[in-house]
């Protein structure tokens, strides 16, 4: 495997980077073997997406050296990288939502006929080959914005893999992804290893780090603080470097069963009777007490996600009908649905973030009208957006910056604080904690808790079983677009949760 | 801190700040080069004539800022206010040598038809583009010829004098030194940028051209943004248009057909993303002095006014030029 007295593939030392003042990387040395998986592990803002960039040619402006093949190189831009054989796959990412799925897998590489035109059949066959081998079945002429994120996420996995760069960086490539994708995923990621390539896998999914890593790098505050094999260590070892010990009561929660315990007592407070969509799921029954987490777990594609669009007014339903408190609710836009008092956080930061606004104005949006029917308060709002800062522990602490320069964890967190100042009635949660390190992913079941014990009642959504596991009363399991099997009270375990799904 | 990192901030500021520095400059530019060039440019007579110049333009300029903002367009604006302009005259009763077929009323009522009726032609445009998902562009253009036909049917060809006394005073009279339609311009300035700066709505406006998706998943009504801001341009331009039938002293067809380009100059030259989101009435105030100190100025040196047209248009090119690359850099610092 890799030996570090081997010249090394890529090499970088000394780096640092700052912006406008704030230092993201204090000179960091890194190595790539030849032939190795390389994982990168650390908390929200630790500097690793920052680094990777620098590689993958985004940002040019750095102090330090990074040598390729052992010479010296300077990167001028993206496409510098990819020529000399870089490819990346960002955290947000960079799809081009109203091409088709074929086109973007072909991003920047269309096969041409002889006079320069699009040879579109070739087009198709390569992409249903790249997409195939990933084990993805998708219209190839869908377009892209009309995928949800976690398909969005594995096709531009694909584009990167297919494109024959030998260093493929993926910054947070299963965030989205449920166990059957994210194994599909790591076999392929071996097989790219055997045939001599060089991957570097970012992720806060510490088993999964372990289980498809040759070595790993732990960043803490810009710096890299240690890189070991990955037979040598387990995540224990990982976690004191990262934030510190002290957070076994966490580790341990992820290992054993989970007794869930349901609410009888209380009442209804979002009831859906037979609602189905067509193409994404049927015949859904089911209710949330107040006072209650109720998880919806399944795979990528199976309806769960359009069911929680559908409850917050940005689809509608074929049939079926949905009540609050008992009565029947017309929930023909998303502002209907708020002013009824159902909140909803989307899987995607994009869909719900203005990266170009300071924090406090995205924090406060959906608010707005109760802070001030007319007119605006700024003052209240900075303020209110200061409490969550602080409570979320949102790094750096500064509410006025703008919110693209956030790292992707920290920018999870601001869309969270979004719904958390007047409570809804029921809080709709797609994906809570995607992008999150572990001590955040903490943070979310302290907060979720203690939302439930206010009496709101919550809808968890997710492909990821920890994430269920850790935080709902109640799971639902849903299958091809209806719900298959539901838990409570009885102990689950997340072997018996994918075994359901 | 040391002083490499105050400058790297400096700069960083300025790289953000682009939008808004490039026309200031633009500005204090063009009027120093007229200030050297001619003797005539620096009066107080000729600052009145620039106010009065931009005035029109300033009044449809506010309501396009507003559909720009949300990344949207309006091209009916000069077709509705000269539609608006000529139903006003059509309402008013015109002298004998006048031969339109047109229905008096009292002043109060021709322009409460005016108003109904630019309410109108920009309920139609909000329509269009969100219930029927029509792009502004097309809608707005399909608007145009709606306007231009409304202007040639009810006049058929001819010229109508008179407005209601109101509009008269408005658009011609002066309060002292400082004509009346300077002073209303103004204030649909000052109204904009509160409303803009200060309200709930105007912040929706301005995330809803950040990103409408994010504005849409925040619960914000979208549609209802969208179709406030169409009819909010449609009847500042009538008002627009109202006014400079006076200020013209005449009602026909096609007298606002400058206005188009010129109040859409004004909105970009003065910094306002086409993105939308970025940007503000701050910036359009910007942009009409520098077209309005262009225009007046270039009459005050020897130039081929020929030449004047060529220079506009490479004027509000490198307007565009600094837009673009103004939200790019925007996007990497924020990237
Ligand atoms: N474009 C930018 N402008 C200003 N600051 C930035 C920018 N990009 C990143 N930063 C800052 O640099 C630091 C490192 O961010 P980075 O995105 O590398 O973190 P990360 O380790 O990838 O975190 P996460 O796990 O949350 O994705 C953070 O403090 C972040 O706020
Ligand atoms: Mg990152």
């Amino acid at each position: 495997m890799s030996d570090p007295t081997q010249p090394g593939l890529l090499a970088l030392s000394g780096i640092t980077k700052a912006f406008g003042g704030v230092t993201a990387l204090g000179g960091v040395d890194f190595f790539l073997a030849a032939g190795e998986i390389h994982g990168l592990v650390g908390e929200n803002g630790a500097g690793k997406s920052t680094l990777m960039k620098i590689i993958a040619g985004v940002h040019t402006d750095y102090q330090g050296e990074m040598r390729l093949d052992g010479r010296p190189v300077r990167l001028a831009s993206p496409r510098d990288a990819r020529t000399r054989g870089i490819g990346m796959v960002h955290q947000e990412l960079s799809i081009v939502p109203d091409l088709s799925v074929a086109e973007n897998v072909h991003l920047g590489v269309q096969p041409l006929q002889r006079l320069g035109l699009i040879d579109w059949r070739a087009m198709r066959r390569s992409a249903a080959a790249h997409l195939a081998n990933l084990g993805i079945d998708v219209d190839l002429r869908a377009r892209m914005g009309d995928l949800s994120l976690g398909l969005q996420q594995l096709v531009e996995v694909a584009r990167v893999l297919f494109s024959g760069a030998r260093i493929i960086i993926l910054d947070e490539p299963t965030s989205a992804l449920a166990p059957p994708e994210i194994e599909r995923l790591f076999g392929l990621l071996r097989r790219l290893r055997e045939s001599g390539k060089s991957l570097i896998f970012i992720s806060h999914f510490l088993d999964d780090v372990l289980s498809v890593c040759d070595r790993l790098t732990v960043f803490r505050n810009g710096h890299a603080v240690a890189t070991e094999t990955c037979a040598r260590i387990d995540k224990r070892w990982i976690i004191d470097r990262m934030i510190g010990t002290g957070h076994q009561e966490l580790e341990e929660s992820y290992l054993a069963d989970i007794p869930l315990r349901s609410r009888p007592g209380a009442k209804d407070v979002l009831r859906v009777d037979n609602l189905s969509r067509t193409g994404a799921y049927r015949d859904v029954s089911m209710s949330v007490r107040a006072g209650e987490v109720l998880g919806i777990y399944g795979f990528l594609g199976s309806g769960q996600l359009e069911l929680a669009r559908t409850l917050f007014g940005v689809l509608r339903a074929d049939r079926g009908s949905i009540a609050l408190d008992g009565r029947v609710a017309r929930l023909s836009s998303t502002s209907r649905a708020r002013r009824a008092g159902i909140a909803f956080l989307p899987e995607s930061r994009k869909m719900m973030l203005f990266g170009t606004e300071p924090v406090f104005k995205n924090v406060t949006i959906a608010i707005l009208g109760r802070i001030g029917r007319l007119w605006l308060r700024p003052a209240s709002e900075r303020w209110i957006a200061d409490g969550h800062v602080k409570h979320l522990h949102i790094r750096p602490p500064d509410v006025a910056r703008l919110l693209g320069t956030l790292s992707g964890g920290n920018q999870q967190k601001v869309a969270l604080a979004k719904w958390l100042t007047h409570l809804p009635r029921v809080l709709i949660l797609s994906e809570p904690t995607r992008g999150m390190d572990v001590g955040a992913k903490d943070d979310v079941v302290r907060i979720v808790r203690n939302l439930r014990d206010q009496g709101i009642a919550i809808l968890v959504v997710s492909t990821e079983p920890e994430t269920v596991l850790s935080l709902a009363d109640r799971i639902l399991v849903m299958k091809k677009g209806r719900v298959v099997r539901e838990f409570a009270d009885e102990p689950v375990s997340k072997d018996r949760l994918l075994e359901a799904a | 801190m040391s002083d490499s990192r105050t400058r790297i901030g400096v700069t960083n500021w300025l790289r953000g700040q682009l939008r808004n520095v490039a026309p200031f400059v633009t500005l204090i530019v063009l009027v120093a080069f007229f200030w050297a060039a001619s003797d005539s440019f620096a009066t107080l007579g000729n600052l009145q004539n620039i106010l009065t110049q931009i005035s029109v333009t300033g009044i449809i300029a506010v309501g396009l800022t507003f559909v720009i903002l949300c990344a949207e367009i309006d091209l009916s604006v000069a077709s509705i206010a000269n539609a608006t302009g000529i139903v006003v005259a059509y309402f008013t009763a015109q002298d004998a040598s006048v031969t339109i077929a047109n229905i008096p009323l009292a002043g109060w009522a021709a322009i409460l038809i005016a108003l109904a009726a630019c309410f109108a032609l920009g309920a139609v445009n909000a329509f269009g583009l969100t219930l029927i998902g029509i792009p502004s562009f097309i809608m707005t253009l399909a608007m145009l010829q709606i306007g231009a036909g409304i202007c040639a049917l009810l006049v058929r060809g001819q010229i109508a004098y008179t407005v209601p006394p109101l509009i008269l005073t408005l658009g011609s009279r002066s309060l002292g030194p400082v004509p009346w339609i300077v002073i209303v311009a103004a204030l649909f300035l000052l109204v904009g940028h509160i409303v803009l700066t200060y309200t709930r709505f105007g912040r929706y406006i301005y995330m809803t051209g950040g990103n409408r998706e994010a504005a849409e998943y925040s619960g914000v009504n979208v549609r209802a943004i969208l179709s406030a801001v169409m009819i909010i341009s449609a009847v500042c331009s009538g008002v627009a248009g109202m006014l400079g039938v006076a200020y013209f002293g005449s009602a026909q067809q096609n007298e606002f057909d400058t206005y188009l380009l010129d109040s859409i100059s004004a909105v970009v030259v003065g910094g306002t993303s086409l993105f939308g989101g970025q940007g503000g009435i701050g910036n359009t105030i910007i942009g009409l002095f520098v077209l309005g100190v262009l225009n007046n100025g270039l009459d005050h040196v020897n130039i081929d006014s020929f030449l004047k047209i060529l220079i506009r248009g490479l004027i509000l090119l490198a307007a565009l030029i600094i837009n673009v690359y103004a939200q790019r850099m925007r996007t990497v610092t924020a990237a």
